[in-house]
């Protein structure tokens, strides 16, 4: 028992010691940085975060990227609920090659296929929209949705169903009333999933925004290729970053175990 | 559950079956029209059939890429997959403090990629980064800017670092489905520890472990944006896999043809080990009953 938590915290070290550099780098100034190595900061110094939270080149690209990761989160668990109910309840032509199909859209890689995606959305009008960015990475995260509530449907005996349009329910009323509300949990789970995986998508997320819709990602990238190498801010930006997610974990985190574990184990 | 024939259902998949055919089935034609013909303006084009495809197969730094790349992800799969099944085990089973570890575990699945690219990059800073000051105060000389092995090594770490949480948290999840009634009925039989993991858990961990070896594998793959940011592919072409190459080939030299037919060899890749991997781990779970 005693080897095993030792090993628990060696790796729990390995995880948070990357990170524990960059909030140490964050809390500095750029001179501070590059002159010596120091494990604590010295004159531990918030300007770094100033610079982000009054500059909105800065600023702008963490409300963007939560804009479309919203939309993106909402958008995909509302299209999957009805298709996991689909495929957790009924057998039809061409289901199981459905599901499959939907797995191999997280197998295309994306570079060439960055163009094509950039002329299409320009096509339609919607580049350098926070709604282009959303439907765009719909395209992995609703076939995520789609598996991860199949199996929290499943485990929903279908008596509940039977028993439901019995008293007279129809089906759209069950559906909002009596069903959602028990798989709850898994709706929770599944909404963290797609705003995970939409938040740190970059090179969509880039190639289909230029200025208004700019993720802060991208302009993190583009900021470095610019101005050198401005370690502190670039450091406190990458902080600010983890708090969102951080968040949202820390609301779903009895949930997460449990999201995987009905059904589909 | 039994399920009941229904092709009605189709409506209820709809939404979805539009929603991603949408930003799927256009791109993939787009991307297969590039790779069979040679575009040189908008109404001047060539029909070249098969010529890209056979170029692209005989590049011999594509063939350099891909081996890097098979490397690469055969040690991600190796490393990842049982410690991430050895943390799951380890980790608390309820309380605060098993709270507190899947929030800390999950960490770094939550950072976008370049910010882990960019973490690392100063991590492991020979003169800066707490990493390479520690291993090189240790005696071992190391500098992932200058050494091709140092790098490989630094992409490899950082993406351990990254990813084995993903395969804990679903391992984490498969050990906690499964019933009380198991591990009784071994403590009866007064079964080794090593017989309950081989005999009880490793069996019920079957699905978890698919989907986590299959995604795995496909984001392994695929990796660009990390090692991007932390070596830009070199030093020398080191850590350039085959995303990267295949970027170089389509922005950098806007050779869109031979890059469109690589991109259609690369999915066919990726969808062939999947379904190897697939197949064997289904039949692995069936084989012994």
């Amino acid at each position: 028992m005693r080897k095993r938590s030792l090993a628990l915290i060696v790796y729990f070290l390995f995880i948070l010691l990357p990170i524990y550099w960059m909030v140490n780098m964050s809390l500095k100034t750029n001179d501070q940085i590059l002159v010596g190595f120091s494990l604590l900061p010295e004159n531990p110094t918030l300007t770094n975060y100033v610079e982000i939270f009054t500059n909105p080149a800065w600023y702008s690209g963490y409300i963007n990227s939560i804009i479309y990761v919203c939309i993106n989160t909402v958008l995909s668990v509302l299209v999957a609920l009805p298709a996991a109910y689909a495929f957790s309840r009924y057998r039809f032509i061409g289901d199981k090659h459905m599901f499959f199909w939907l797995l191999t859209n997280r197998m295309a890689p994306p570079a060439v296929f960055l163009l094509p995606f950039f002329q299409l959305y320009s096509t339609i009008g919607l580049f350098d929209t926070h709604l282009a960015v959303a439907l765009a990475h719909m395209l992995f995260n609703v076939p995520l949705a789609v598996w991860i509530l199949e199996g929290f449907m499943s485990g929903v005996p279908r008596e509940i169903d039977e028993t439901a349009y019995l008293d007279g329910y129809t089906f759209p009323r069950f559906f909002v009333r009596v069903f959602l509300p028990l798989i709850r949990s898994g709706i929770g789970v599944t909404a963290f999933f797609c705003f995970m995986f939409s938040w740190v998508e970059l090179l969509l997320a880039r190639t289909l925004t230029t200025v208004d819709a700019k993720p802060i990602a991208a302009t993190m990238t583009r900021t470095v290729s610019a101005a050198g190498m401005d370690w502190g801010v670039l450091a406190a930006a990458g902080v600010l970053t983890i708090v969102p997610g951080a968040l949202v974990i820390w609301f779903v985190r009895n949930y997460i175990a449990k999201g995987f574990a009905l059904g589909r184990v | 559950m039994k399920k009941i024939p229904n092709n009605r259902a189709w409506f209820l998949v709809l939404p979805v079956f539009v929603t991603v055919a949408f930003s799927a089935i256009i791109p993939l034609m787009t991307v297969v029209n590039y790779s069979v013909q040679d575009i040189f303006g908008p109404y001047n084009r060539v029909f070249v059939g098969t010529e890209f495809f056979e170029m692209v197969l005989q590049d011999r730094d594509l063939h350099e890429a891909l081996q890097r790349q098979l490397l690469f992800s055969f040690w991600v799969l190796l490393i990842e997959v049982p410690l991430g099944i050895a943390i799951a085990l380890a980790l608390p089973v309820r309380g605060w403090l098993a709270s507190l570890c899947l929030v800390l575990i999950a960490l770094p699945l939550l950072i976008p990629w370049n910010v882990v690219g960019t973490i690392w990059q100063i991590f492991a800073r020979p003169d800066i980064g707490l990493a390479g000051v520690a291993v090189n105060r240790l005696g071992i000389h190391y500098n992932y800017t200058a050494e091709p092995f140092d790098a490989w090594l630094t992409v490899l770490v950082m993406d351990v670092w990254h990813w084995t949480p993903l395969v804990a948290l679903l391992c984490y999840a498969g050990l906690r489905a499964i019933p009380d009634a198991f591990y009784q009925a071994a403590r009866i039989d007064g079964a080794s520890a090593w017989a309950v993991f081989r005999y009880i858990q490793l069996p019920k961990l079957r699905g978890v472990l698919m989907i986590a070896v299959l995604l795995r594998f496909m984001d392994s793959f695929m990796i660009y944006t990390e090692p991007f940011v932390l070596t830009g592919g070199g030093p020398g072409n080191s850590t350039t896999f085959l995303s990267q190459f295949l970027t170089t080939l389509a922005v950098g030299r806007f050779d869109l043809g031979p890059a469109a037919a690589f991109s259609i060899i690369y999915f066919l890749i990726i969808l062939l080990f999947c379904w190897i991997f697939y197949t064997v781990i289904e039949n692995l779970g069936r084989a012994p009953r």
